[in-house]
């Protein structure tokens, strides 16, 4: 390792960081109906997932030969360029886990290195056929094909399991929803650590510390894994809570068919060529099991955040990424300023998310009424602009639609409360 | 620009047959198992009821232990 320069120690780092904001943010993939509908106590539940995560790390030896799928031209990048990538794409996994919002992790970074691409060598380095069917179909694809398998199978259980006595279907749902997260987990594991060792490798081969079409040193798979897991155990309670509690009310068999949908969506997906995000099948299945019990609701608010959330994404963090390239490009000291604005706004993000603690101890509970932020990011600027804050007016009309009027105001009586909080702090 | 509407396809069915069966199975294990839970109640016994049950739960592990084996290899 004789060539192991400042840069690539760097870009290691960062990369590193990746792996971890990848971790927390996706926790709640696997186990936010896990925490919400009671089957383990949150600690347990994150703690699982991080040891699955970690073993996923390590079950396959399936190197990630290709980062972006093809979505950039990877021969000839430039150490500097995955820096800017990945700094894209860790400020925008902060920013949307401030908010609360599940957004894809793998979009993020896609967008960051398309961001970096563009900036670095123009146009001509992204293949624009890659980003519609690699990134635009799945994305409105994964929570389609999820959220109706949710809902289907949501309405089964009800229906078949009408007559169950309480205690067997509490006991059975609870062992149900744990073998589908972990499941999850493990799966996540796999594919997300990989993505940061496929990094790491291509950036120490670009480097020229490492011959080109090596595997990752033993060091790179145990510092991915661990890095992940670790971001797994300290969990992305905001996330949790918006998924678990924010979106709908998860009753036990709801959370059991909506993680059982995500597993199999996100293994059939992987397996059969057409990869789909785990983020988006998790959202849909929760968004189908929500629509899938009599007298569920789904709250629409929420779920409009968190679309536009996800078409953010690639645009976020690919001009977050492109900014920082272009810093980056200019020499030593380009790549010392964006390591130090990464290393601010991280801190930045982390303190301005001290205000308003959400952790295992109130990851369960409704958001309280009272406005949050007074100083609003890009962010959540951006999304309160493009979604109408939602007020008590449309929560009326809401229920108005629905057929059941009386049994939806009832159950979506606590929605004015936690839906009005983030945009009420945006546009304050 | 060539999308894999096939696989996609395949996608959808796959996911969508696997999650209702498999949520149904489980449903049924369950309801075997209550009907148990009630049987013992009365003093009495449902034996076929849990051995059914048990069936149903068997098949849903080896799906899972199918998962295990797809994300491994």
């Amino acid at each position: 390792m004789e060539h192991f320069t400042l840069l690539l120690a760097i870009v290691v780092a960062v990369a590193l960081v990746f792996d971890f904001t990848n971790g927390f943010h996706d926790t709640a993939n696997a186990m936010a109906t896990t925490i919400s509908t009671g089957a383990m106590k949150p600690k347990a539940a994150v703690a699982m997932s991080a040891v699955l995560n970690l073993v996923g790390a390590f079950l396959s030896v399936e190197v990630a030969k290709t980062i972006s799928s093809g979505l950039v031209r990877e021969d000839g990048i430039q150490p500097e360029v995955i820096l800017a990538a990945l700094v894209g794409a860790i400020l925008w996994n902060l920013l949307t886990w401030l908010v609360g919002l599940p957004s894809s992790s793998s979009h993020a970074l896609m967008g960051g290195l398309i961001g970096a691409t563009v900036a670095s060598i123009g146009f001509s380095g992204v293949n624009g056929d890659v980003v519609v069917t690699k990134v635009l179909i799945p994305a409105i694809a994964a929570p389609v094909v999820a959220g109706l398998a949710a809902m289907l199978a949501t309405r089964l259980t009800y229906k078949l399991g009408k007559n169950v006595g309480e205690k067997s279907s509490a006991k059975g749902y609870r062992a149900g929803q744990i073998a589908s997260a972990g499941l999850v987990s493990l799966a996540h594991g796999t594919n997300d650590a990989q993505k940061t060792m496929g990094i790491i490798t291509l950036a120490l081969v670009a480097g020229g510390a490492l011959a080109p079409g090596s595997n990752p040193p033993v060091w790179v798979i145990v510092s991915a894994g661990m890095a992940i897991a670790l971001g797994t155990y300290l969990g992305g309670w905001r996330i949790i809570r918006t998924m678990g509690k924010g979106l709908t009310d998860l009753q036990p068999q709801q959370g059991f068919a909506a993680q059982t949908s995500a597993a199999a969506v996100i293994l059939a997906s992987s397996n059969l060529g057409f990869s789909l995000s785990t983020t988006h099948s998790c959202s849909g299945a929760v968004m189908g099991a929500g629509l899938g019990r009599k007298g569920g609701v789904v709250r629409w608010s929420t779920a409009t955040r968190m679309f536009v959330a996800w078409g953010l994404t690639l645009p976020a963090a690919g001009l977050m990424a492109a900014g920082a390239e272009f810093v980056a490009r200019q020499g030593d000291w380009g790549v010392a300023v964006v390591a130090v604005f990464l290393v601010v706004s991280c801190a930045g993000i982390w303190l301005y998310s001290r205000r308003q603690v959400v952790d295992h101890t109130n990851v369960n509970e409704v958001e309280p009424a009272t406005p949050v932020a007074d100083e609003p990011g890009v962010v959540t600027t951006a999304i309160a602009a493009v979604t109408p804050p939602p007020t008590v007016a449309a929560e009326a009309a809401e229920a108005l639609a629905s057929d059941v009027p009386v049994v939806k105001t009832t159950i979506s009586a606590p929605t004015p409360a936690a839906d009005s909080t983030q945009p009420a702090g945006a546009t304050a | 620009m060539k999308i894999d509407w096939a696989a996609l396809g395949s996608v959808f069915g796959v996911s969508l047959l696997a999650t209702v069966l498999l949520v149904g199975l489980f449903t049924l294990g369950i309801m075997g198992l209550s009907k148990q839970e009630a049987a013992t109640e009365q003093g009495g016994s449902a034996s076929l009821a849990v051995t059914g049950a048990y069936a149903c739960f068997a098949l849903c592990a080896a799906a899972v232990a199918y998962g295990i084996f797809l994300i491994v290899t």
